[in-house]
């Protein structure tokens, strides 16, 4: 399978405190894969280290045969490639529901408006959000605004997207609603990269699933053998502590 | 007071205190612009992120060492002073004769933009950290980013400190006498320098500030409640029959 990102040696330290350390890793297209781990594994960095909203102290990371970490690569025109999907969802505040999915095309991609807002109404149709395009993210509730930002990101139709614990800032009942979004979408082959603490949903979409602890990788492999025969303790332990 | 004579001067001097409040909006008027555009741009500069190396890094130093200087000093004298320094001094230094106007223009402004460039500093630091990240996140560069999501933000949160920096303004631009200036203060000066009622004359200009500063502040809260927007939105699709059972329900309620 082709890789999409690759990840070679990874790490980024905040002033002495080493949080990545030598990350090998990659993503396949078509590939959902979840990252779990307890709250300080890393696991937020390594994601915002994939499209450098975090610079990574060194390391490759290799995406279509190029290391985006050159100085001379273009990391603007790479950022569109990827959809991130923040925990605090990060809608722009000042612009309406459809704005929100149109001014990222029309301004970086240089679609005409026309073309944005088919697109951007498309997603918010796929999302469940069409009946809100006049809304502005003050109107809506936690689970509405981030399907709102789901469809942002699709709407720059990008190679991967990036889940960054999409769920943890949500009342108990919104989550529902954004998990059954992110199904569907791991259900029509899009490559997705998702951190998360919901072990369920883990469990249930992901063909990979990657445990992180103290900034390494602690062990990765299909979701039945790590949520039923972990090989390491530190696995065993964590999940015994999550899933009761 | 006798109130005959404040009719009296009002009906002899109009022209005089009109130009002279003519006066005073225009310099305050365009220095609150232009000083807003300064601290925007001041403000702007200010959060740009300093480069870890390299010419730009020395580059941008020198630069925010500059614009520091400017704020603190203009924020740490009073304008009066300035003004005759600026005045007297261009013309003793440079041999610039200034016009007053020009002169005037230029203090209020430059005065202006000292203080904005802290005020929009403070706009957008208060616009969330997130709002930055995911334009960056959809591949927007710093400049995009800035244009289209934070400063909007920024702009609206800073209006109610511009309004203020304006009636300041207004209020402030009566210093500028002393350059010789023809605004309001200085007119009702000599109106009242010509009829030696002192308290008369400058009662009316008391009520023609307090008219200029109250419209001015009316004015900006008009606009800021049209860039909130409507409170409400509609939704695309739905049917509006409950929201009219609604409100007939209430009228109902309401006779009873």
């Amino acid at each position: 399978m082709e890789k999409v990102i690759d990840i070679q040696h990874l790490s980024k330290s905040f002033g002495t405190h080493e949080v990545l350390k030598d990350i090998d890793f990659s993503v396949h297209k078509g590939e959902v894969v979840c990252v779990i781990g307890s709250s300080g594994s890393g696991k937020s960095t390594l994601l915002r280290c994939v499209n450098l909203l975090e610079k990574p102290s060194g390391g490759q990371i290799i995406y279509q045969g190029e290391n985006i970490l050159d100085h001379k690569h273009d990391i603007h025109a790479y950022r569109t490639k990827l959809g991130m999907v923040f925990q605090q969802f990060n809608l722009f505040n000042n612009h309406n529901v459809l704005n929100n999915c149109v001014v990222g095309q029309v301004k970086v991609l240089k679609r005409s408006k026309i073309e944005a807002e088919k697109v951007a109404m498309n997603y918010l149709k796929l999302v469940g959000m069409d009946q809100y395009v006049n809304a502005k993210p003050s109107h809506l509730s936690g689970g509405q605004k981030q399907r709102v930002a789901i469809a942002r990101a699709l709407s720059m139709n990008p190679d991967v997207m990036l889940f960054d614990e999409p769920t943890s800032a949500l009342d108990p009942e919104m989550v529902g609603e954004v998990l059954k979004v992110m199904k569907e979408l791991a259900n029509s082959g899009l490559t997705m990269l998702i951190v998360t603490h919901e072990m369920e949903f883990a469990k249930e979409v992901s063909d990979r699933v990657v445990f992180m602890d103290k900034g390494v990788i602690v062990e990765e492999g299909k979701p039945e053998q790590i949520f039923n025969h972990p090989t390491h303790e530190r696995t065993r332990e964590f999940l015994k502590r999550t899933l009761k | 007071m006798s109130f005959e004579w404040v009719v009296t001067i009002i009906t002899n001097n109009w022209p005089m205190f009109l130009r002279g409040a003519g006066m005073t909006l225009l310099i305050s008027m365009i220095g609150t612009i232009v000083g807003a555009i300064v601290g925007l741009l001041i403000g702007i500069i200010h959060t740009i992120p300093v480069p870890e190396r390299g010419v730009k890094r020395i580059l941008l130093k020198i630069v925010n060492a500059i614009l520091s200087v400017y704020i603190e000093f203009f924020r740490g004298t009073p304008m009066i002073v300035q003004a005759m320094v600026i005045y007297y001094g261009s013309a003793m230094a440079f041999g610039i004769n200034m016009n007053q106007l020009v002169a005037a223009l230029f203090i209020v402004s430059i005065n202006t933009g000292a203080y904005m460039a802290e005020i929009v500093r403070g706009g957008i630091v208060s616009v969330d950290k997130g709002q930055f990240e995911s334009a960056q996140a959809i591949g927007m560069n710093h400049f995009q980013a800035m244009m289209h999501i934070v400063l909007p933000q920024v702009v609206r949160n800073i209006l109610p400190a511009t309004g203020n920096q304006f009636v300041i303004n207004i209020k402030d631009t009566s210093v500028l006498n002393v350059i010789g200036v023809t605004e309001l203060y200085f007119q009702t000066k000599s109106v009242a320098g010509n009829n030696f009622r002192y308290f008369e004359s400058f009662f009316i200009a008391c009520v023609l500030y307090f008219i200029m500063t109250f419209t001015v502040t009316c004015i900006l809260r008009y606009i800021e409640r049209r860039l909130d927007g409507p409170k409400n939105y509609s939704m695309i699709g739905q049917p509006p029959v409950q929201v009219e059972t609604l409100v007939s329900t209430k009228g109902r309620n309401d006779q009873q």
